[in-house]
């Protein structure tokens, strides 16, 4: 069971219910379950959409796009039906908030997706989890049964004469899927490969429906938005970015799990307060801020208030909040083919710089790190690295790219200390088979 | 849609609101690369060498996916794109073999070309490329897995274009390959589509792999041999010992109907030319009973003596028999070699539809046939009968794409299900074509037990313009009862299927016992009359009967062109020994083994001419294959005649015989003889006189001239695309055709079936025997 | 004997497929959690498999075969009977999971996608499988074990391969 954690600094708004037993229907109506969806079936969708905006929720899975104005671009008519995705299809390494709302807190996701679809004027939502979640899948769907039983979820949703339905969906090993577009062609039986946009998915999505997509920990917030007031909520964050999020601290950091803070919250303090610092009295040598796909910062880097706007301007990405810690005795050379094997796994293959660029990035640091590098090299990673941000069909391509670029221009030193034959200097992992 | 103005490179452009940008552009002679983007099938996005920019756009944009609206901007060369496409090409070498000095498509591979233009010549690729072996996937595709950029061209190919859904993509990233239905295998149509779009190596050819180099080869425009769809194929040719080899087969220029499309026997059907069988010898029956080689001179001699001494003792003693395989010209020649020479009326041909009453009934309506090209753009069809995906594949394709792209609305009826089902609007299963006739003219009673009927009535009445194609089902009476149907609705146009490469040329050059060119009676006063002076004008016996009266002796002679009739009519061994038979084929065919004499002659790949497509779609044939030893019908015929005695000028109307050309025939009148009317006729049509009797064009001017359906625009003929003849034209009479037998007999040719042409050549036998096999297979469960 | 009556899967995992398709508002989208779930039965996907669930649904095999490579879980020979999955991913990586990967290595004698002989385990260095906060962390089957030291590694194995002779005891 993963444990969980807390720190005075929190303010615990989505995790408000962790650990109280409230998977189980009766807990989560005794700390005010499904109050907000009954509020928002009685209010209607301008009013819950309005809420949302004045919120100020910003999406979680990463790129931030404001949640009440993406509910806004459905078209209230629609000649097809429309539909609400809850995209737990949690992937990216660093990252594991999902993880912990859908064993602790699955009401809340349904809630949220039941509200959502009264925002929209939808009649099905689909929570999509990645398929390796099997015991929290069934976590959910056994919460969606007990929300049918008690007729909140259905032909005549708490009563009313709205329907609304739910279907659990597990996928099964792919991140790309993470990408909502490729989610939706997950979810319709093909393979996790993004769709050509325009048209948008608020306007063709899934089936070819007008669709809201949102990642489980934005519809997580939902009801919590609802229940304490758009206004309240964007006041708890900082500028522009609304509320409280999910930071999941890992790596070399003493005290790692999910944390609840503000936004705006101090990347420093974060690591040296709440997190209790770089394990073993380390010294900090680098961070991940958002997860494996946002550009490492140097440990001068680190005084920034984490948002979507304050790291976008340190050169880097908020993400989903992954933030991995890196201490002073690890080869840099080494995490960053760690990073891009993982984007060369993960490529769906669709496009050509993003197929073939992390297939050869892969394959370079792997000789690299080896020790069999050239000058050159570093030259080419980095060349081929630029050449891949920005021309891929996806942003894959990009989130291959961009931390590699990152590790080539601020830790070009350590990737020369690497030539000539020289072993990795810390190398604690000798063996990297050349493939 | 509305044009919209946008700006390209500074310069203004115009196109419809909504053109994909990289269309617009190719359009206004702006090249923009690209590897996944082809034209008609669904968008990928994929290969990134497209990319532009957009004004205002923070990132690049694929122009493939970019609908051009007012007052954009792009621009599409400057060195931020130049740079995007020569990285894009860097990472796609990078793992890419460049084994082009033995690569099929090196020469003409897209990727080469791409790189010569963007010159990512300096290779930084310093891993170690990955070398997977090259997969047979049927006898004639092959696939070298290391070479494919995964453009998806042929997935897409084959699934949107031919709706057969072979091919996949499996696993992802790098690991992504195209994969076969068959898992290592292909089952499928083996069109050899998936190989004609590869813009590399990666899917090679039976037929044609590492046989030549692109630039070793002649390429010519021609028709292809076997189904009466009139697809063009460019024969790429090579010297060889005896002659000009076929080393290729395909149609890259998407010159004519068929565009870019050929089917098996169009794309891999040509080794019979230099087939193990191919006859190259003329052979004449010795003494001893045995077909033993000879020269032409000798086989040229006897067959003339012998023809010469028949016709001696009457008119109507030879029986002639034409072929659906041969170009007009040669069909004209040979019926009014008939007629006019051997002085018989008995001369016929294979037939597989009835054309003779689809033109009588189509006489003096204006408009009423339907070219392939209208066909294809149609907005709603009705197909009754036939089999378009088996035995008419370009029209299987047409009806497809036409579905696919312009939703047409197709209506099927047949007795049996077709692959074509899922194109359809409606699809309705009956027992009787006559009844369905009867049904859609108004006799409820007609179809009373078949579900659906109403609806399919009810929703063909409702569209304005329809395609009515028939199947050799229709003839006769049937046929007549259909077209009467249609004709009496505004809108209604019709296409009749048949089975070879010139069954409507055969048909519309009047090789009947019948009827003469143009579908004309043999009786009464008509224009050829005076041409032919002095022919039998009664009809002649049919096919079946000649054969009948050759094995009684009651004809002496049969003179038997690319045809068959031994098999066809399963004629017993021997039988036609009471008659002095001559077989004009490509191979020693059963007619041919009971041959007195036989001539070699070429196929249609190794002549000029013209052929009409089942749709009278008129179109060039040109030589491209050479053959030591064997020649063409045509100009056997003419031979043939010349050693007979006969004044050649009469038979083929070439050279400046009377110099009339210059006063319109003036001082000679018109009527002076049939040189001068042409002369004048070539005059008024700024045509000069052929300078040789084996030019089958200068048959072609008197085909023009004296059948009213064939109206050329040379210039377009000649450029290689089709006209299309215009059976309405001209007096047809009505009368002549009533109760006439129509002597159909459709052949039902497959995929890989094409008659005697299709058992020579040994590729379409092989994927006959593999495509089975998987159905045997199948059956055995 | 018709083509419907011939089925691989049990009782329950045909009803539950037969409930699935009826769900969605296209047959199609029952396909990848059932090719998870098909798999969790036989143990692979077999082309017979294949073969089933495509006729179950109504499209052709290729195209079952199109979808199911691209998803990683899905495998097409079969694993032991409990799949060890050892992520290496970044945060795993920071925290050991290299060394835990070795460790099952050494005690199973196998490498990345192999199976033991016995059948009862395979092995598989995989991407990140959500447990980044509690790393290093190793799924058995569909088993989460976290904040794992190379120790417990013995121990792990120990209760599987106990797990498996109750069962076999039964």
């Amino acid at each position: 069971m993963p444990r969980l954690v807390s720190h005075p600094d929190e303010v615990k708004i989505v995790t408000r219910r962790f650990g109280m037993g409230a998977s189980k229907i009766d807990r989560y109506l005794e700390l005010d379950g499904y109050a907000s969806a009954r509020k928002a079936l009685a209010e209607g969708s301008d009013w819950i959409i309005n809420e949302m905006k004045a919120s100020g929720l910003r999406g979680r899975g990463g790129a931030g796009f404001p949640t009440g104005m993406k509910w806004s671009f459905v078209p209230k008519q629609s000649a097809k039906p429309k539909y609400v995705l809850v995209n737990g299809d949690e992937s990216e390494p660093g990252t594991c908030k999902d993880h912990l709302i859908f064993l602790h807190d699955p009401h809340a996701v349904i809630e949220g997706t039941i509200i959502a679809g009264l925002a929209i004027g939808a009649k099905m939502g689909f929570i999509y989890l990645r398929g390796e979640y099997r015991y929290l899948i069934e976590n959910v769907e056994r919460a969606v049964a007990e929300a049918y039983e008690r007729g909140f979820l259905g032909r005549n949703i708490f009563g009313s004469e709205t329907e609304f339905q739910v279907i659990v969906q597990s996928g099964a090993g792919a991140y790309e899927v993470g990408e909502e577009s490729a989610l939706m062609e997950s979810l319709e039986g093909k393979r996790g490969v993004p769709r050509i946009k325009p048209p948008f998915p608020a306007v063709v999505g899934l089936y070819g429906g007008p669709t809201v997509i949102n990642n489980a920990e934005t519809i997580a917030t939902v009801p919590h938005v609802l229940a304490m007031g758009g206004a309240a909520y964007a006041a708890v964050g900082s500028e522009r970015n609304g509320g409280t999020r999910l930071f999941g601290l890992s790596g070399h950091i003493a005290r790692p799990g999910v944390y609840e803070l503000p936004m705006g919250y101090s990347l420093r303090k974060m690591i040296y307060e709440v997190g209790g610092g770089v394990r073993g009295g380390r010294k900090l040598k680098a961070v991940v801020p958002g997860g494996s796909s946002t550009p490492v910062l140097l440990p001068e880097e680190i005084d920034i208030g984490m948002d979507f706007d304050q790291v976008g301007k340190a050169g880097s990405m908020l993400g989903s909040g992954g933030v991995v810690v890196i201490d002073d005795q690890t080869c840099m050379v080494e995490f960053a083919l760690r990073t891009i094997q993982f984007y060369q796994h993960e490529s769906c293959g669709w496009c050509i710089p993003c197929r073939e660029g992390t297939d050869w990035l892969k394959k370079s640091l792997t000789r690299f790190h080896a020790g069999f590098g050239t000058e050159k090299d570093i030259d080419n990673i980095q060349y081929l690295a630029e050449n891949m941000m920005g021309r891929t069909f996806c942003p894959l391509g990009d989130a291959a790219a961009m931390p590699t670029l990152g590790f080539v221009k601020k830790f070009r030193k350590e990737f020369e200390d690497h030539l000539h034959g020289k072993p990795c200097p810390y190398a604690h992992h000798p063996e990297v088979e050349l493939v | 849609m509305a044009d919209v103005t946008f700006t390209v490179d500074g310069k203004k452009l115009t196109a419809p609101a909504g053109t994909l940008l990289i269309e617009a552009c190719r359009k206004a002679g702006i090249e923009i690369p690209a590897f996944c983007y082809y034209p008609g099938l669904s968008l990928q996005a994929a290969c990134r060498m497209c990319v532009v920019r957009q004004e205002k756009v923070p990132k690049l944009q694929t122009a493939c996916t970019t609908p051009v609206a007012e007052g954009q901007v792009f621009i599409t060369d400057s060195p931020e794109i130049a740079q995007a496409r020569k990285a894009t090409l860097q990472l796609l070498l990078g793992n890419h073999p460049l084994d082009c000095p033995v690569c099929d498509a090196g020469g003409e591979c897209e990727l080469q070309d791409m790189t010569f233009k963007y010159g990512a010549g300096e290779s930084l690729y310093a891993e170690a490329k990955q070398h997977r072996e090259e997969q047979q996937w049927s006898p004639v595709v092959y696939f070298d897995r290391p070479r494919c950029i995964l453009c998806y061209r042929c997935v897409r190919m084959c699934g949107e274009g031919m709706d057969v859904w072979a091919l996949g993509i499996q696993n992802r990233g790098v690991s992504a390959v195209i994969a076969p239905n068959g898992g290592d295998h292909l089952d499928c149509e083996q069109c050899g589509m998936c190989i004609d779009v590869c813009p590399v190596g990666a899917l090679t050819s039976g037929t044609y792999r590492y046989k030549s180099r692109p630039w070793e080869m002649n390429h010519v425009s021609t028709v292809c041999t076997h189904c009466g769809d009139g697809c063009k194929v460019t024969l790429g040719v090579r010297r060889a010992d005896d002659g000009m080899e076929i080393v290729r087969a395909d149609n890259r220029d998407k010159s004519g109907i068929n565009g870019d499309f050929l089917c098996a026997k169009g794309r891999f059907g040509f080794d019979f030319v230099h087939g193990k069988d191919r006859l190259t010898r003329p052979l004449v029956r010795n003494a001893a009973g045995v077909l033993e080689p000879t020269t032409w001179e000798k086989a040229i001699r006897l067959v003339a003596q012998k023809f010469g001494e028949t016709v001696g003792t009457g008119d109507g003693q030879i029986g002639v028999i034409g072929s659906p395989r041969i170009t007009n010209e040669e069909n004209y020649l040979l019926q009014k070699f008939a007629r006019t020479v051997l002085r018989t009326q008995h001369i016929d041909h294979e037939r597989t539809a009835d054309y003779p009453t689809f033109s009588r009934m189509l006489a003096g309506a204006e408009d009423r046939a339907a070219s392939h090209r209208e066909i294809a753009a149609a907005p709603a069809i009705l197909v009754l009968g036939g089999n378009p995906t088996e035995e008419h594949p370009l029209l299987a394709w047409s009806l497809r794409t036409n579905f696919r792209l312009n939703h047409a609305r197709l209506y099927l009826a047949n007795t049996q299900p077709i692959r074509l089902e899922r194109q359809a609007r409606q699809t309705l299963r009956i027992s009787d074509y006559d009844a369905l006739v009867r049904y859609l003219g108004g006799e409820d009673a007609a179809m009373a037990s078949i579900a659906g009927a109403a609806e399919f009535r009810q929703a063909l009445l409702a569209e304005e313009s329809l395609v009515v194609v028939a199947g050799a089902e229709y003839r006769g009476a049937s046929l007549a009862a259909l077209m009467r149907w249609g004709l009496c609705r505004t809108g209604v146009k019709f296409a009749l299927l048949s089975d070879f490469a010139n069954a409507r040329g055969a048909a519309d050059m009047g090789v009947y016992p019948d009827l003469l060119p143009g579908y004309l009676p043999l009786a009464g006063e008509q224009p050829l009359h005076s041409e032919y002076a002095g022919m039998p004008t009664n009809s002649g016996l049919d096919l079946t009967a000649m054969v009948e009266a050759a094995t009684t002796g009651a004809l002496k002679a049969l003179y038997v062109v690319g045809s068959d009739p031994v098999t066809a009519l399963g004629v017993a061994q021997g039988a036609l020994r009471n008659s002095f038979v001559v077989v004009e084929d490509c191979f020693l065919t059963a007619t041919a083994a009971e041959a007195d004499v036989v001539l070699p002659a070429a196929s249609l790949y190794e002549k000029t001419g013209t052929v009409t497509s089942c749709y009278g779609d008129i179109q060039m044939v040109r030589k491209a294959a050479d053959v030591a030893g064997v020649k063409p019908d045509f100009e056997i015929v003419v031979r043939l005649a010349g050693a007979m005695g006969v004044d050649v000028r009469k038979l083929v109307p070439f050279g400046q015989s009377t110099g009339v050309h210059a006063d319109m025939g003036q001082s000679r009148g018109a009527q002076a003889g049939e040189a001068d009317r042409h002369a004048v006729w070539l005059t008024a049509n700024d045509l000069e006189p052929r300078l040789s009797p084996f030019d089958p064009l200068a048959t072609l001017d008197e085909v023009e001239r004296l059948v009213p359906s064939y109206r050329l625009d040379r210039l377009n003929l000649f450029a290689g695309n089709e006209m299309t003849t215009t059976p309405g034209a001209g007096f047809v009479s009505l009368d002549s055709l009533v109760g006439r037998k129509d002597g159909v007999v459709a052949t039902h040719p497959g995929l890989f079936r094409s008659g005697e042409l299709g058992r020579k050549t040994e590729m379409l036998q092989k994927l006959q025997a593999y495509q089975e096999g998987f159905h045997s297979a199948a059956a055995a469960d | 004997m018709s083509a419907e009556a011939m089925t691989l899967f049990s009782t329950e995992l045909a009803a539950r497929f037969d409930a699935l398709v009826e769900r969605y508002p296209v047959r199609r989208s029952a396909l990848i959690p059932m090719l998870l779930y098909a798999q969790d039965e036989i143990g692979y996907l077999s082309d017979a498999v294949i073969e089933e669930v495509a006729r179950r649904i109504g499209i052709t095999p290729l195209d079952v075969r199109n979808v199911a490579t691209y998803y990683s879980m899905l495998r097409f020979k079969p694993a032991g009977k409990f799949n060890v999955q050892v992520c290496t991913n970044i945060s795993c990586m920071l925290r050991g999971g290299y060394k835990i990967f070795e460790r099952f290595q050494e005690r199973l004698g196998i490498g990345h996608k192999g199976v033991t002989a016995d059948g009862l385990f395979s092995l598989e260095e995989v991407e990140c499988i959500g447990a980044c906060c509690w790393a290093p962390a190793v799924q058995v089957n569909y088993d989460f074990h976290d904040e794992l030291t190379e120790e417990q590694v013995d121990a792990i194995l120990d209760e599987y391969r106990s797990r498996s002779q109750k069962a076999g005891s039964r």
